[in-house]
């Protein structure tokens, strides 16, 4: 079963971030994969992931759905203009990966080639437009293609943001656009979540909500004041502090947001940080195994 | 109007190593009220200079100087005629045009830029130039209240704010303001939040061939696009 028949069918989904290696030691990154193999439904594969340079997004993309793991494609617009972009688009359909999550991108000024020139020819927005238009058969300058691809696109929005509102009209854009499933920025409060849902709820996209695996008390204080959108509440920091394994509070707290989260929306996208050893166990304590409800 | 600022002193004292005889040229306008080139920063900029060439124990060097109405303009440049022949280079404190207004009115003469010529914006304060037009030559303010993104957000992204807003600042500087908040912000003033529902496609870059060239001889106004008249 796919991705798109999964949230089709209205199953709770699991999906985990793969982050291609600085380099071409890819085994790392494909046996962390092996270890989530029947647990997770997807693996989403970031692009230059916060603009540090890496092994593209695509390659791993590949070699995973060549052993027969789901990738989803992460596509920013900050290293490609359009044609590049629909090119590569293209070359991921032939390779047989179709599930293309669209972003802009962080700014390059974030990563580890600050000069480098911005491109942002497109964005999110005209990113999914480009897409769409490749899967109805057409390129962005209108011409006919010989043979058509078939995407599931996704999009990400940001539920903590402040403020809010713009974030929202933004993703209503991207669900006309061509968004069939939604992703979050790292979600660590169930109440303002839902009141999130709520608003989102008329466009009746399936939303995952995104899981980071806490490390430290530290690491969520530098998140709150450093990661637009993100806010750990007192109380997680206040569990990380006092803990003895952190590891184990990691798992504890992951998998408390889990059961809370779970009612509100249609899955969650896990972010390990560097902890995929726990994701085994953070599925299993919050009662979801095989990639569904337990 | 454009924003410049002077260059470091020791590159210009780089640039003028192989010159016995200099003429700085000043720019009335622009240069003048950003203060980065008018008669008055030609009259420091000679003194540093002449201080400078005398701590490093080089030869003395002659310096001229004039500052022009606009540098940009063949009619003023004309101006410089005398001042030229008496001087083996310019240093020019006009913007990017002027240098080469220069350098295309006296193709003989060697002329240096002594300022970097930054953008087209205005002043917050005075010492504070804020950018405001990237002069893209497809002006979208009426769509976005007034405020530009392509110049205002840091992505210059045409249909929203990108995630990496906190607290209405943008992600690349937490002292830049994100464009898209403002505009946001500005268009619920003026009840016009449906301009930001509205999907608007890739910027066409066409309408900005560089280099750019405007006519009002033949096609009216505003055509930048497609062959010119000979």
């Amino acid at each position: 079963m796919t991705l798109r028949q999964a949230l089709s069918e209205g199953r709770f989904v699991v999906t985990a971030e793969s982050c291609p290696p600085k380099g071409t030691a890819v085994a790392g990154a494909l046996e962390e994969a092996e270890r989530l193999r029947g647990l997770v439904q997807a693996f989403n594969v970031t692009d230059q992931q916060s603009s540090v340079m890496r092994l593209g997004s695509l390659a791993l993309c590949h070699l995973l759905h060549e052993r027969g793991l789901e990738p989803v494609y992460q596509v920013t617009c900050r290293d490609r203009n359009r044609i590049a972009l629909q090119s590569d688009l293209l070359s991921a359909a032939a390779l047989g990966v179709e599930n293309v999550l669209c972003l802009t991108g962080d700014h390059v000024s974030m990563g580890d080639h600050p000069q480098a020139k911005p491109v942002f020819d497109l964005d999110s927005v005209s990113l999914l437009e480009a897409a769409r238009q490749l899967s109805s058969g057409h390129d962005l300058a209108g011409k006919e293609l010989d043979g058509t691809p078939s995407f599931f696109l996704g999009a990400v929005v940001s539920p903590g943001a402040d403020p809010v509102e713009p974030q929202l009209l933004k993703m209503e854009k991207k669900a006309r656009a061509g968004a069939e499933f939604f992703q979050t920025q790292a979600v660590f409060d169930a109440g303002a979540f839902g009141r999130f849902m709520e608003a989102a709820r008329p466009l009746g996209k399936p939303v995952l909500a995104g899981i980071i695996l806490l490390k430290s008390a530290g690491m969520a204080r530098f998140m709150n004041r450093n990661i637009p959108g993100v806010h750990v509440p007192d109380r997680l920091i206040g569990i990380m502090e006092a803990a003895k394994d952190r590891q184990s509070a990691s798992v504890e707290v992951a998998a408390g947001l889990i059961r809370e989260l779970k009612p509100l929306c249609q899955g969650i996208h896990l972010m390990a940080m560097g902890w995929e050893h726990l994701v085994p166990r953070v599925l299993e304590a919050s009662g979801l195994v095989n990639g569904e409800a337990g | 109007m454009i924003i410049a600022e002077q260059k470091p002193l020791d590159e210009m004292a780089r640039m003028l190593a192989p010159y016995s005889r200099v003429l700085i040229v000043g720019c009335g306008t622009c240069m003048t009220v950003c203060g980065a080139g008018g008669e008055r920063e030609v009259s420091y900029l000679h003194h540093a200079l002449r201080v400078a060439r005398a701590r490093a124990g080089g030869e003395p060097r002659i310096f001229l100087e004039h500052t022009l109405k606009r540098q940009c303009d063949l009619e003023f440049l004309d101006l410089l005629k005398d001042r030229v022949a008496e001087v083996d280079a310019v240093l020019s404190l006009g913007c990017g045009v002027g240098v080469q207004a220069i350098a295309e009115h006296f193709p003989d003469l060697p002329v240096l830029p002594g300022v970097n010529t930054s953008f087209v914006g205005m002043a917050d304060e005075w010492g504070v130039w804020d950018e405001r037009c990237a002069a893209c030559g497809d002006c979208r303010l009426a769509d976005t209240g007034g405020i530009c993104p392509i110049t205002r957000c840091t992505k210059g992204m045409l249909n929203g704010p990108c995630a990496g807003t906190k607290n209405g600042k943008c992600e690349a500087s937490p002292e830049m303001d994100c464009g898209w908040v403002l505009i946001y912000r500005r268009l619920e003033t003026l009840n016009q939040l449906e301009k930001m529902r509205r999907y608007y496609p890739p910027r066409n870059f066409r309408t900005i061939p560089r280099p750019r060239r405007i006519t009002s001889r033949a096609g009216g106004p505003g055509e930048t696009d497609g062959p010119q008249p000979a």
